[in-house]
């Protein structure tokens, strides 16, 4: 299971459900696992599930029908898109701008490095 | 609805086992209970279910003394090393045994569990081999349904199939029927995202009791060049220290500042090395100065 590192689990499941809403694996309208589901599976308590989850029903990206279960709201792709993109910037771009730093990486460097990584990946 | 110890004191010739261990068990949540060898774990599950007696203190469940006590002792079960069958019993046999001890004790469950893990039913329980022994033990405590289960390492002898599948049932039955799970181990790393309570016994005493999320905020890992660490560390509570070359890496309780030295590593701690730190930091304020 993918849960180590730097971040609380509940953090983690959220955005693995986020991964899977935008990867369209879990498409807009669909029924979600259950929260004894992810706990079991992953080995988690299910408060700590709940509030993982919780994260996403109250931005609007999950809701809930009573006695059936969770869904997935219309529109939670383009909505996790936009909110991703400052993410993106306040999570990665600026640890990568602060680790070249580190490295004594001057903006020229980091640019061509940035450049030769966006051709490399396909 | 809780188990409440209250001062719980237990000598055991030289050796003081417990040492006024007071605690409150809530109802709904599942309590990690951790310890190093003769920390008193099992004592301390052993006197919380009435088969040994505190020399001082009281347990109570729900309001209850336990003390010789059927139906505060009713409520709890302890998933533990020994039996309590006849020798000669086969398992199909203990289940209908404990399911008429244990009125809300589910067989169909017990009966599905067994097959789950592989555990044949008709055999002896003596006849078992030390993961199946487990097992067993384990398929009793998932399916007897007393609103408060301890398990005292619940997985030694299980292989890693079965354990991951032991944690999974776990945690299915937990939440489809809230109870009080107590979970005391040494392998810290597999429960440390089950455990949402935390209690870490020490020669005894409690050293820490919070809920895990509370404890693991509230600790960090600091590493870089070790002059660096050191002028960072200076007005901290340092739980443990290790250098490796010029490069160390400093466990400290506190919460980390936001802007950190360049050149110096943040990271969070497990659970386990948590425990770890916790250790040394005890043992180095036991040596002699």
């Amino acid at each position: 299971m993918p849960f180590q590192g730097e971040k609380p689990i509940f953090l983690q499941l959220a955005e693995q459900l986020e991964e899977a809403i935008l990867s369209g694996a879990y498409p807009e309208g669909s029924q979600v696992p259950s929260i004894t589901e992810y706990a079991a599976t992953y080995k988690i308590n299910p408060a700590t599930a709940n509030k993982g989850i919780n994260l996403l029903v109250s931005a609007g990206l999950l809701y809930k029908k009573r006695g059936i279960g969770m869904f997935v709201a219309e529109g939670a792709r383009a909505k996790l898109r936009q909110q991703r993109s400052e993410a993106f910037y306040q999570d990665y771009v600026k640890k990568l701008v602060r680790e070249a730093q580190n490295l004594g990486l001057d903006l020229d460097q980091l640019t061509e490095l940035i450049q030769r990584g966006y051709y490399d990946v396909h | 609805m809780s188990i409440e110890l209250q001062s719980i004191s237990k000598r055991f010739g030289s050796t003081q086992a417990l040492d006024q261990v007071s605690l409150t068990l809530e109802e709904g949540h599942i309590y990690g209970l951790l310890g190093n060898n003769g920390a008193g774990k099992t004592t301390l599950l052993s006197i919380l279910t009435d088969r040994l007696r505190p020399d001082f203190g009281q347990v109570l469940v729900d309001g209850q003394p336990v003390k010789n006590n059927d139906e505060a002792l009713g409520k709890l079960f302890l998933v533990g090393e020994q039996n309590f069958f006849p020798e000669d019993m086969k398992v199909k046999r203990a289940f209908e045994t404990a399911a008429s001890f244990y009125p809300d004790f589910d067989l169909e469950q017990a009966h599905k569990l067994a097959k789950e893990f592989g555990l044949p039913l008709k055999k002896k329980i003596t006849s078992l081999s030390t993961g199946y022994a487990s097992i067993f033990r384990l398929v009793l405590g998932l399916s007897v349904n007393t609103p408060y289960i301890l398990f005292d390492e619940p997985v030694l002898g299980l292989d890693a199939q079965h354990r991951d599948l032991f944690y999974r049932l776990l945690i299915e039955k937990y939440s489809q029927e809230p109870c009080t799970v107590i979970i005391s181990t040494h392998l810290i790393s597999e429960v440390e995202n089950i455990v949402d309570h935390t209690i870490i016994l020490r020669d005894g005493r409690i050293l820490r009791d919070a809920p895990t999320e509370e404890l693991m905020e509230n600790t960090y890992a600091v590493s870089g060049p070790a002059g660096m660490v050191d002028r960072y560390t200076e007005d901290k509570t340092i739980l443990s220290s290790h250098s490796l070359g010029g490069l160390k890496t400093v466990s400290i309780q506190g919460q980390p500042e936001s802007d950190l030295p360049l050149g110096l590593e943040v990271s969070r701690m497990s659970l386990q090395d948590y425990f770890i730190s916790l250790q040394e930091a005890a043992e180095r304020e036991e040596e002699p100065a």
